[in-house]
């Protein structure tokens, strides 16, 4: 399974997958979304919707000097945050932007694919496909 | 992390001296929650008693809440300063992504004293405090060019909120708004002539700080609950569809849309303006505030073509909605909605709140008309109802002031018509122009008594419609004691950061468990008292500002122009405030 954005046309920034996606590890706020909104140059021109596409041969797990995520062979990543040394290697090389920071942890955040954000996007903006 | 560290914490701005420090004000918090209550302390704390406005005397507060980040619809920051306008209480709210920001670069409030020598810019993120320098960005003659510039050199694209004034605070216009995320604005009483006056362009902040939780188990559920009926259930329909636009049409119906300065209740062109028709012919898109799932900003497309080559077109982008058609609409008789829609864009780049302007326009509309002032005094623009065309031109020389008559239409109708007459005309409550309900003495009395920033979201207009509908026959004193008691529970609102269209859905209940969640373990007696508490320090600063109820003069227009619910003269409207001055002084 992979998430999947169908239609960024609808999204209106409202973050609301974003705070689904941080609320997964007990808390508000936005430090630990894995995916971000950001508008397409001004709020005027709509949304770019920023999610991992949970490649299959992933330049990010590639970069890892210290080889932190581990590759699921069907696609998609996972991060063992105890081996990651905060490098930023793997922001650099996903040049979609989809690995977020944690600025407290000083350690990526790379989606799981588990589809919580979809539940809470009203307007049908990503969903969960097979991969 | 403990819980109240995330939210209590105080930034303070000194821009004379470009300083900073922080400090912890859990003891504010505490008392007040946050958004308006502590803002108002903080306004008390540091402004200097009698400060003139547009100096450095004056304070800007923003303030977010527990709740800012934490639940959905809690996206208004609070902002509270001195106003230009009215001379006392300023305070404005405003969405985008303010409130997120602030909360998530890890401050409760920010407080700004002084005035930098030179126009600077704030650049706050991750909590570090930078002063840049905006002497290029000054005079720019469009606030969205500014923002534009300011995103291509700041980070936290996606996370941050560029709030920013335009000409029209820079010049000092007292009722110029400060614009974030191009469409939110914190409008009505002058927070851009109050930056401008402090030679600050705009704040840039962006964070993501981590938001700790006292009950999680709980935290969830109540978000759900919020959530759910925002997004599924009808309470919120009326916002997300069409939006607040559609109610061109339903006020015209009853004959409460001011038109041409009031001096109707019906606008026979109300249809060309009415949201239905502006989004079958012109919507292009919606966007929300941040953590806000309902998404009511409504964005009209329009294109023009260039005036003289051909195959050549620009296309505008304005976000419409209400108060925006009826002020500058209806008010100035204007029927043809494209022409509309480019007034809006105009006013919006200079950064000016749209309802003061097209009160003011439409006032002097009418002393032309009148024949009480002259073409030379509009320098050379003749005035007509409906002619767009004309106040696209009016706004620029309000902005600019190459003259007195326009330096006196920058400080307001009611200023304006104290020098020119036409104060029966003039449509402002307490100085402030009004908003656009004409339903009954309801809306009214509230406008004149209401302690918030627009005075538009009283309960005056639903007073008047039970008048209309049930027939009930409401009496001064009644219509005192439900609108105060309002007042108090929309403190509680404010103070966590709450957008007013979510008041159905927060309800005492849901507050009470969302507080807990995040560590306040409040009765309902206790909210009800820090409600009451709050709407009484804001009337004390008021009055501590020289506001009085004795000055407070109502435009004969009000009567003049029939309103749909029950009948009101000066008599019932003077009683009224007599009896709110007396139960305002009781909570003193
Ligand atoms: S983070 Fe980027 S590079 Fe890595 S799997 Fe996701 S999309 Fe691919
Ligand atoms: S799929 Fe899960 S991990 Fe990925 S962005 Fe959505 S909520 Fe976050
Ligand atoms: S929840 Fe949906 S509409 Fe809202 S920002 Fe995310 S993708 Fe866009």
């Amino acid at each position: 399974m992979r998430l999947k954005v169908i239609d960024s046309q609808r999204c209106v920034g409202c973050q609301s997958c974003m705070f689904a996606c941080s609320r997964r590890f007990g808390q508000a706020g936005l430090a630990n979304t894995c995916m971000n909104v950001v508008s397409a140059g001004g709020m005027s021109k709509g949304f770019k919707v920023i999610v991992c596409r949970a490649c299959k041969e992933p330049p990010c797990a590639k970069a890892c000097p210290v080889d932190a995520f581990v590759v699921n062979p069907k696609g998609g990543i996972k991060l063992k945050p105890e081996l990651c040394v905060g490098c930023k290697n793997c922001i650099d090389a996903c040049i979609l932007g989809a690995i977020q920071w944690n600025e407290e942890t000083a350690k990526p955040l790379a989606c799981i694919q588990c589809g919580l954000c979809v539940k809470y996007c009203p307007h049908h903006v990503i969903e969960i496909v097979e991969h | 992390m403990k819980i109240e560290n995330s939210f209590s914490k105080v930034l303070y701005i000194d821009l004379s001296k470009k300083t900073f420090f922080v400090e912890e004000r859990y003891d504010l918090f505490s008392k007040y929650l946050g958004g308006t209550g502590v803002a108002t302390q903080l306004l008390k704390e540091n402004c200097k008693e009698g400060a003139d406005p547009l100096s450095e005397d004056n304070t800007l507060v923003l303030a977010v809440s527990p709740f800012a980040g934490v639940f959905p619809l809690a996206s208004k920051t609070v902002a509270m300063f001195k106003s230009p306008l009215t001379g006392d209480l300023g305070e404005s709210h405003a969405g985008g992504r303010s409130a997120i920001s602030i909360r998530s670069t890890g401050y409760g409030a920010i407080v700004i004293n002084g005035k930098s020598s030179v126009p600077v810019y704030l650049s706050i993120h991750n909590g570090k405090v930078r002063f840049r320098n905006a002497y290029t960005l000054w005079g720019m003659r469009s606030c969205f060019q500014a923002g534009a510039i300011i995103r291509e050199r700041e980070s936290g694209s996606g996370i941050r909120a560029i709030m920013r004034i335009g000409k029209a605070g820079e010049n000092g216009v007292a009722y110029s708004a400060v614009t974030t995320e191009t469409y939110r604005h914190f409008g009505r009483l002058g927070m851009g002539a109050v930056m401008g006056s402090k030679n600050l362009k705009a704040l840039v902040v962006s964070g993501k700080n981590s938001i700790p939780l006292a009950d999680k188990k709980l935290y969830r559920e109540v978000y759900n609950e919020i959530y759910d009926a925002a997004v599924k259930s009808d309470v919120m329909k009326k916002y997300h569809d069409i939006g607040t636009s559609g109610n061109v049409l339903s006020l015209q119906k009853i004959g409460a849309l001011p038109t041409k300065n009031l001096q109707e209740g019906k606008f026979e062109k109300a249809k060309e303006i009415d949201g239905v028709h502006i989004a079958e012919h012109y919507l292009g898109r919606r966007v929300a505030c941040a953590h806000c799932p309902v998404g009511c900003i409504h964005i009209a497309n329009i294109r023009e073509p260039h005036p003289n080559e051909p195959y050549f077109y620009k296309t505008a982008q304005v976000s419409y909605d209400y108060e925006l058609l009826f002020a500058l609409g209806s008010m100035l008789g204007i029927g043809d909605e494209k022409g509309m829609l480019k007034l809006i864009d105009e006013v919006e780049a200079y950064c000016l709140d749209a309802m003061s302007t097209g009160v003011v326009l439409a006032w002097t509309t009418e002393m032309y008309e009148k024949g009480l002032i002259n073409i030379e005094q509009l320098n050379g623009l003749e005035l007509k109802w409906g002619d767009w065309e004309t106040y696209i031109k009016t706004v620029e020389q309000i902005v600019n002031q190459p003259n007195d008559f326009y330096k006196a239409l920058a400080k307001g109708v009611a200023h304006a018509s104290k020098i020119y007459g036409g104060e029966d005309f003039a449509l402002a409550f307490g100085k402030n122009e009004m908003p656009g309900y004409h339903t009954g003495p309801g809306c009214h009395i509230g406008y004149a008594i209401g302690t918030r920033h627009s005075h538009l979201c009283n309960a005056g207009y639903s007073l008047d419609q039970k008048m209309i509908v049930d027939g009930t026959k409401e009496t001064p004193q009644s219509i005192v004691d439900s609108l105060m008691k309002e007042e108090k529970w929309r403190q509680i609102l404010s103070s966590l950061n709450l957008c007013f269209f979510a008041r159905g859905i927060y309800t005492m209940d849901v507050i009470k468990r969302g507080l807990k969640s995040v560590g306040f373990d409040l009765t309902e007696e206790e909210i009800n008292s820090i409600g009451e508490q709050i709407y009484a320090e804001k009337y004390s600063f008021k009055f501590r500002e020289g506001f009085s109820f004795a000055n407070q003069k109502w435009p004969k227009r009000i009567f003049e122009t029939k309103s749909p619910s029950i009948e009101f003269d000066p008599k019932f409207m003077d009683e009224a405030l007599a009896y709110a001055e007396k139960k305002i002084r009781e909570l003193l």
